[in-house]
């Protein structure tokens, strides 16, 4: 076969390219070359810039879990102003209407008593109306009756005065 | 030369090591695919393939890490969170695995990351090459890694460093056994480090390239067609896991050097 054959040719010419002691020197010149160039390039360089940029980001998460936290306190304060004042203005509230309930049972009380007065004046008015009335009514019919005994004594042909039948029609009325 | 024109032939070769071969990169011979001009006796400071994937991962890196940063906004743009991400892992990782002490050599640990993880992602862009999938590469830092990490564990802990290999906690006639399991485990840490990322992306790109070249065989062509997708997706994985083990396991050894004996 060609490659066996191309194997064995290479085998005795190159070989493992790596085991080419020949090359060596420039790889490992080249090599130091690299990494010292790196190492500075990072040490002066990268490394502390990032670092840096790191520590200012880090920096800046805490201020600002710090800035958020004296917020969330600033917040629960207020929330706490806010409930007291609710409270007190609630208690306040019950207060006012208190005074105002009591306020007005002093005037329904002052204006019960006025119109309690009011009345009881009245009934004592109406009451001497009534008595009056009666009286009245008792003189009219006392006289009717001495008028009616009268005109009937007379029509039965009895002969009576006035006074006589007056004084007998007054003694049967209070009998 | 033979073999090319046979292969030229028969229309069907696999050649899953090519893509390793370290060539200049102004330079061009139509017979690239064994030792010729572009690839002999390269100097170490010549610009090659090497060079430029190297280079490339750098001005990626930067572009994520300075440019994309820097808007340096509160806020996020897209690029600046992703460095941000790459940044805030590897920062914990660091002080996790090392401790508080640990955390002045972070900047080092991130140019490892960043460098293999950037070289891995690039490497998967077809036609390009794999810088981290060469034992030369790997090996480079991986002692860099354990000769800074033992250099350091001498200066900081004196002698004290070698207390290490010292298991206190064991019994005592164990100890000296323990020493010697020990020492050993601890030379042997560069090579497993640097072989651990170098074959298994040199593994998996030759994978894929073996299958690639099925794909020419019209019978199995669209069984290789997946094969390639599958194992790309796998390969896209790998690249960013071995540079997070590699990273972390830096770390590990890091511990030992800062963090004091180990138990």
């Amino acid at each position: 076969m060609a490659t066996e054959a191309h194997e064995a040719a290479a085998g005795s010419s190159a070989g493992m390219p790596q085991l080419d002691i020949s090359t060596w020197g420039n790889q490992i010149f080249w090599l130091l070359v690299a990494l010292v160039v790196i190492y500075f390039v990072l040490s002066r360089v990268a490394l502390p810039r990032i670092g840096a940029v790191l520590a200012e980001r880090s920096g800046t998460i805490t201020n600002d879990l710090a800035a958020a936290e004296e917020l969330k306190q600033k917040a629960v304060a207020a929330e706490k102003a806010y409930n007291d004042a609710l409270a007190k203005a609630r208690i306040e509230a019950a207060k006012i209407v208190a005074q105002a309930k009591a306020e007005i049972q002093t005037d329904l009380d002052a204006a019960t008593a006025r119109a309690d007065v009011e009345i009881s004046a009245k009934t004592a008015e109406s009451e001497a109306r009534i008595a009056e009335i009666r009286a009245n009514a008792m003189e009219s019919v006392t006289e009717v009756a001495k008028d009616t005994a009268l005109e009937l004594v007379s029509f039965l042909g009895g002969q009576a005065d006035a006074e006589t039948i007056s004084a007998a029609v007054s003694a049967r009325l209070k009998g | 030369m033979t073999d090319v024109a046979a292969e030229a032939e028969t229309g069907f070769a696999i050649h899953p090591m090519d893509q390793f071969i370290v060539s200049r990169w102004f330079c061009h011979d139509d017979a690239a695919t064994v030792i010729n001009e572009c690839t002999a006796n390269i100097k170490w400071y010549e610009i090659t393939n090497v060079t430029v994937w190297i280079a490339l991962t750098v001005l990626a890196i930067i572009a994520l890490m300075v440019f994309g940063s820097r808007g340096r906004a509160i806020i996020p743009s897209r690029i600046q969170s992703v460095g941000e991400m790459l940044y805030g892992f590897i920062y914990k990782m660091v002080e996790d695995v090392t401790g508080h002490e640990g955390v002045k050599y972070f900047p080092y640990v991130m140019t490892l990351f960043l460098f293999i993880l950037f070289a891995n992602l690039l490497g998967l862009i077809p036609m390009s090459f794999t810088t981290t999938s060469h034992v030369a590469v790997t090996v480079t830092l991986a002692l860099l890694v354990f000769l800074g990490v033992t250099i350091l564990g001498l200066v900081k802990n004196g002698i004290g460093f070698l207390g290490m290999f010292w298991v206190s906690s064991a019994p005592l006639p164990l100890r000296p056994v323990l020493a010697i399991i020990e020492v050993i485990s601890y030379f042997v840490r560069p090579v497993s480090h640097s072989i651990r990322l170098a074959g298994n992306l040199m593994a998996g790109h030759a994978v894929m390239k073996v299958f690639a070249g099925f794909a020419s065989m019209a019978v199995i062509s669209p069984v290789a067609v997946g094969a390639v997708t599958a194992i790309y997706g796998l390969e896209l994985l790998v690249a960013v896991v071995q540079a997070y083990v590699f990273t972390i396991l830096t770390c590990v050894y890091l511990k030992d050097a800062v963090g004091g004996a180990h138990h």
